[in-house]
């Protein structure tokens, strides 16, 4: 789960990390009154959107006066901004952040991530701030620093100093930026975060350590624990159909083919699109229904899939191991009785009792194509595609 | 001889007197796994199954556990089976948050070697030995005993895999499911040194997926380690570029992870690609009968 900038800072703040002054605003006139409180002669009013790169996309604009705090709020508040990380719909603006403009000396990068290869947490800095760290990592990989929190223990302040003489700091700012990092530490290991990043952290022109930008991503698994993070999610910045389908147990990625997918487990779906490709087509969706597939789920998923205007054909794959192929057939059929769907439909039954399982399609009055392999699941679904092209 | 788990392996069932583990304890009972008895803090000195219930692993005597633990409580339960000396854990959980997973896999390295746990999972199928053992939640039947090594993360594909292998008349020595979590108890190469290891096994199928950096250094050990013929097929081969995880993920693993760049580095490594999901049988078979 991704949360914005304004509220990852105000989780950082609770940790020692510094940050400029700011205020969240939700009108034109709210920014301005914002910009009154926080006082001073300069603002930076900030679209809060589920990306970076905002700046790039005109969603940062420096403001010297009131009236352009208050220009620059109209401009942003309900536009859709498309960045390098939003996808071709881009993402709109609700929410807007003003802030104090901070002088800046210099700008470095700071990250905390999960490393799979050493199964630890890994900090990630470079002196080289304000470019995403895959330009870094192009153009600058040399004055990347990495540094491994041993789990047993959890990160130590030499680590952190470490890492502050490596960026090259002065001694004036080494202990403020090593108390950053260790807050940056602190708040990833206790709201169970997956990511956390400060990009550009900045010096600033009195050697304080400000996180200028943040972002904070969750793991989904710990919801449950951390209640006043779970309470931040923004449905308006995720795709309408991929919450609909995680909000009903169903794991959805839209796609731009034409062949919706109803598939168990995800790397089956995945085997599947790889078939679907493979026969000339091009799948409208990664769709896993998981296990124990019930009517009620098909009924779901159906909605789902049929829905979607791209859909042109529906193939169902499910291999049944302890959720057996004649209640998978009971439960297609069953939710068939309960929603119509266009589109013509391949199913593929393999595993326990498959005999069973299509026994019940055939018996059924529902219309569709049989296949008994992945393959041919594949090649009927684009096969119904082209018969409906030559209609 | 099998891998990890026997006819002679002593099982218990972690959460078994719940729903989920209760039916898949009778399951694996079915197959003829020697399922000594289970473990339900609280309800020890009951029978559950015809079978004892403790309230701790260490009055079990079990070698080999299976975890049917919510996802809350499976990490602790999975330090649990570590510490009361269990060899084979294999957690079905789903879920397990990934910072638990740091602290499960940090505490297992307290242990020497040779008394360290192999944990399978969690977010797995399990494991079988077929025609002696299965400690997972697989259809048994769809597995005939036989001669591959499969290690797979995703369970439905790995149920094809076995079903078109034996269509083929091919079987499988030990199937694994490393899980398809980031952090996962054991990874691909922990299993290709077993099965390299292993009597029975005579090739090596691994069933891998986009994504983390495990595929590639499964890649770089057999390269190294493995004499016997591995066999690889890599699900996601047209899945677009996944949704961005993060910046900084990237960079940290800088090893390949898509699926073009995994077949690109298991083939270097010597490794036989499947080019398509519906071949993995097939081209276990050409593997085999070049033997």
């Amino acid at each position: 789960m991704n949360i914005h900038e304004y509220q990852a800072k105000e989780i950082l703040t609770k940790f020692g990390v510094a940050i400029p002054k700011g205020g969240i605003a939700y009108s034109p006139e709210n920014a301005k009154d914002k910009a009154t409180e926080l006082g001073g002669d300069m603002w930076v009013v900030k679209a809060q959107i589920h990306s970076g790169a905002r700046g790039k996309a005109g969603g940062i604009i420096v403001c010297k006066s009131h009236q352009e705090v208050l220009d620059a709020a109209n401009t942003l508040l309900g536009k859709t901004l498309v960045t390098n990380q939003t996808g071709p719909g881009g993402l709109t603006v609700q929410r807007i952040y003003v802030e104090e403009a901070s002088d800046i000396k210099k700008e470095y990068y700071l990250g905390l991530v999960f490393d799979r290869s050493t199964e630890s947490i890994m900090v990630v800095a470079s002196s080289e701030g304000g470019m995403s760290i895959e330009e870094i990592a192009k153009e600058k990989p040399e004055s990347i620093i990495r540094a491994k929190v041993e789990a047993a223990v959890g990160m130590q302040s030499f680590q952190a100093r470490e890492i502050a003489f490596a960026l090259g700091l002065e001694a004036k700012a080494i202990s403020r930026c090593a108390s950053a990092i260790l807050g940056c530490y602190k708040a990833f290991t206790t709201s169970d975060a997956t990511m956390v990043e400060i990009n550009p952290l900045v010096l600033t022109g009195d050697d304080h350590i400000l996180a200028l930008d943040c972002k904070m991503s969750f793991d989904d698994n710990a919801l449950y624990r951390i209640p006043q993070i779970a309470e931040l999610r923004d449905k308006t910045q995720e795709d309408s159909k991929e919450t609909y389908a995680h909000d009903r147990g169903l794991n959805y990625i839209a796609l731009d083919g034409d062949i919706g997918n109803i598939i168990n487990g995800a790397g089956l779906a995945m085997a599947s699109m790889d078939m679907i490709q493979l026969a000339g087509g091009k799948p409208a969706n990664f769709l896993d229904v998981g296990g124990g597939a019930t009517p009620e789920k098909f009924v779901k998923a159906f909605k789902l899939i049929s829905s979607d205007p791209k859909v042109k054909v529906i193939l169902i794959n499910i291999f049944a191991g302890i959720n057996r192929c004649d209640w998978v057939a009971q439960g297609i059929v069953d939710a068939l009785a309960q929603i119509t769907i266009e589109q013509p439909l391949v199913i593929r039954l393999a595993g326990t009792n498959v005999d069973e399982g299509m026994k019940i399609l055939k018996d059924s009055n529902i219309d569709y194509i049989e296949a008994s392999t992945l393959e041919e699941a594949a090649n009927n679904a684009v096969k119904a595609l082209k018969d409906l092209e030559n209609k | 001889m099998a891998i990890l788990i026997n006819k002679e392996s002593k099982i218990i069932v972690q959460g078994f007197t719940g729903k989920i583990g209760s039916f898949h304890a009778e399951e694996m009972i079915a197959y003829g796994t020697n399922v000594v008895g289970g473990v339900t803090p609280g309800k020890g000195g009951q029978k559950h199954l015809d079978r004892p219930v403790f309230n701790t692993v260490k009055e079990t005597g079990a070698d080999c556990s299976i975890l049917f633990v919510p996802p809350a409580f499976a990490a602790d339960s999975a330090m649990e089976a570590a510490d009361a000396g269990i060899k084979t854990l294999v957690a079905i959980t789903d879920g397990i948050p990934a910072h638990d997973m740091i602290k499960v896999k940090r505490y297992m390295r307290r242990y020497k070697n040779e008394e360290r746990m192999t944990m399978v999972g969690p977010n797995c199928a399990g494991v079988i030995s077929p025609g002696k053992c299965m400690l997972g939640i697989m259809p048994g039947h769809i597995y005939k005993e036989g001669n591959v090594g499969v290690i797979g993360r995703s369970g439905t594909l790995g149920y094809e895999a076995a079903e078109q292998m034996k269509n083929l008349g091919i079987g499988i020595s030990t199937s694994v499911g490393i899980g398809g979590d980031p952090i996962n108890g054991s990874a691909f190469k922990d299993h290709l040194e077993k099965f390299e290891h292993d009597d029975d096994t005579k090739v090596i199928l691994m069933i891998g997926e986009i994504g983390g950096p495990q595929e590639a250094e499964a890649a770089e050990y057999a390269k190294h380690n493995v004499s016997k013929p591995v066999i690889a097929y890599i699900a996601g081969l047209t899945a677009p570029k996944g949704k961005r995880m993060g910046h900084a993920g990237a960079i940290v693993s800088s090893k390949g992870e898509s699926a073009a760049d995994k077949v690109e580095i298991l083939e270097a490594a010597g490794i036989t690609i499947a080019k398509n999901p519906s071949v993995i049988g097939d081209t276990v078979a050409s593997v085999l009968k070049s033997l």
